[in-house]
């Protein structure tokens, strides 16, 4: 009944040693716990909707309704082994004080999110004049979930101010696939994965 | 102990019969230090009880309600209280699952309460009875599922009072309960609830048919009080916006005011309305000792104030739902009992069901609330086989 993992959940999903604890904040319907449950992840979820939520109660998940940007105040400190934040941190109200609760409840953080800076995102502001839509950034701009986009260059600066080191990068590209990419690479922002990516994953830990 | 099943004949409607019930003689403790014996249990089941006993079901039900699940009230005629979750292919499914719902202790549907006989003196026991705890009408519900033969339950469901007492089985009883669902509850009575309570209780003591509860020998009711007491309790039942949409500021059965004091609102005929039909099924002593078991529950107490100690190493399922307009047992509240089970690793979800029917909202049609509980009982059930 399992069917394959969206890309940057498949990427995620390598990143979680088997019998971890985990905890999905933004799980969504429970694709990713349910194919971590099979690697004997003890998994956990928070997600907004109800009938997600649903969904992951009759997958037999643990999964909290809640809200990122203000449950996870209430999480204790490094309690998981991993935190996941899936296509999620753009739609937070406040994605700092988001990724400054992950980097507390849990020993790794991994998180992947749509790239602002990918080409086809800048030819189409740049060339078209107006805001941005793609297939993964499909929403008219006073529609959009989407309040705090950023490019991966931008988020990597954002690593740095909460005191993250960055353990692994992947670029989400184009045609599905995943491919590492070096941090370093993202620091000036024009070319390399910045441009050519789509999205990324990262798995964070506090330094 | 009396075989299974006779019929009871409770005092509040002395005709009707109300379904099974077991007597137990040994004695119960309870945690005021005093105990039992003998007391009965009277109860309800519906559908079939498998070869191994593993498909039973336990609803508790809530300080009003009765064993009558699913099956028309013997008293007021009514269907059963939760017949759109209980039954054939509903989401408790009566064809696959063996549900038992017993009458609490301290009520007056048949299980031992205040209106019963005290044996040290044939009289009815009216303020004699021991003051009880949710804790002790579960340690009665214990022995009537020990009684069935059943060693652990696949679940154990409850709304409001009913939710408390789901808790209460897996603090109390962790190795007997596979799956707990708490509806609209908390794990401590708060003290606007309690506050509620006790407006209730003043005013059924302050009816002078009351009698110091002993209103049995004198052949009369505090129908008065009680009803005062419910009328208080069923507007925390609803939200306002429930009560704004069903009556607004109408006027009943009359196009001006009548600048008397009769019921001059349609929300006042309402509350008329249900005050003088709870009379009529409800035992008013019964209705002091249940409302003093909810204001006791603190499920943390028992445990140095930590409500997670409760649930440390228990390995039942949890799934822990809430209704938005709910102010009596707000979602926040439910919410804490998830998160101390959660920091304890226990495997719980936490379902917030949008709803502007207030409190009451676990009792009427809420598909999503269906949904949520068929989808966790069937996979407790799956993961079972």
């Amino acid at each position: 009944m399992s069917a394959p993992l969206r890309p940057d959940l498949a990427a995620i999903a390598d990143m979680i040693r088997s019998g971890a604890r985990v905890l999905d904040v933004g799980c969504g319907d429970g694709a990713l716990l349910q194919h971590l449950k099979t690697r004997d992840v003890d998994g956990r979820g928070i997600e907004i909707s109800q009938a997600n939520v649903n969904a992951c109660v009759a997958r037999g998940l643990a999964v909290v309704q809640g809200d990122a940007d203000t449950d996870l105040v209430d999480y204790p400190a490094q309690v998981f082994d991993a935190v996941i934040l899936s296509q999620t941190i753009q739609a937070t109200e406040k994605p700092r004080v988001v990724l400054d609760h992950l980097l507390r409840i849990g020993r790794r953080v991994a998180i992947s999110l749509p790239n602002f800076g990918y080409w086809k995102v800048r030819l189409s502001l740049l060339a078209g004049g107006r805001m941005p839509r793609t297939n993964t950034l499909d929403y008219s701009w006073w529609a959009t979930p989407n309040i705090h986009l950023c490019t991966l260059a931008d988020f990597v600066d954002l690593t740095r101010e909460c005191g993250a080191t960055i353990v692994e990068a992947h670029a989400l590209n184009n045609n599905g696939t995943t491919s590492k990419m070096d941090p370093a690479s993202l620091t000036h922002g024009y070319l390399g994965p910045n441009l050519f990516a789509q999205g990324g994953v990262f798995l964070l830990k506090k330094s | 102990m009396t075989e299974a099943p006779r019929f009871l004949r409770p005092v509040t409607a002395p005709s009707a019969d109300v379904g099974m019930a077991v007597t137990f003689q040994t004695p119960l403790p309870l945690d005021c230090g005093r105990s039992l014996s003998p007391f009965t249990v009277a109860y309800m089941t519906y559908g079939t009880l498998n070869a191994d006993k593993s498909n039973a079901i336990l609803i508790c039900h809530a300080l009003t309600m009765d064993q009558f699940v699913a099956s028309d009230n013997p008293i007021t005629g009514k269907p059963g209280w939760w017949t759109p979750m209980v039954g054939p292919g509903k989401p408790i499914d009566t064809d696959r699952f063996f549900v038992i719902c017993a009458n609490v202790l301290g009520g007056c549907m048949g299980s031992t309460g205040p209106s019963d006989i005290d044996p040290s003196d044939d009289k009815p026991y009216g303020l004699n009875f021991p003051v009880i705890t949710i804790r002790d009408m579960v340690r009665a519900q214990k022995r009537l599922v020990e009684h069935l033969g059943i060693e652990k339950l696949l679940m154990v469901i409850g709304g409001s009072m009913g939710g408390m007492q789901a808790l209460q089985w897996a603090a109390s009883y962790p190795d007997c309960v596979r799956a707990v669902m708490p509806i609209a509850c908390a794990a401590r009575h708060s003290p606007q609830n309690i506050a509620f309570h006790e407006v209730g209780r003043q005013a059924i003591m302050a009816d002078p048919d009351w009698h110091g509860g002993e209103y049995y020998l004198f052949d009369t009711k505090p129908k008065k009080g009680l009803a005062v007491a419910r009328m208080a309790a069923h507007i925390t039942y609803v939200s306002e916006m429930a009560l704004q949409e069903k009556f607004g500021r109408n006027l009943q059965n009359r196009d001006a005011k009548s600048f008397q004091f009769t019921p001059d609102f349609q929300i006042e005929s309402y509350l008329h309305h249900q005050g003088a039909s709870f009379v009529e099924r409800f035992d008013a002593n019964s209705y002091l000792y249940i409302t003093r078991a909810m204001d006791y529950f603190d499920l943390a107490e028992e445990h140095g104030g930590q409500l997670s100690d409760v649930f440390r190493l228990n390995s039942a399922r949890f799934c822990i739902v809430a209704f938005t307009s709910d102010w009596l047992f707000p979602p926040v509240e439910n919410k804490r009992i998830a998160h101390a089970l959660n920091a304890v690793a226990a495997q719980v979800s936490f379902v917030e069901i949008k709803s502007d029917k207030g409190h009451d909202a676990f009792l009427l049609d809420e598909p999503e609330m269906f949904a949520t509980v068929r989808g966790f009982l069937n996979h407790a059930a799956t993961d079972l086989s």
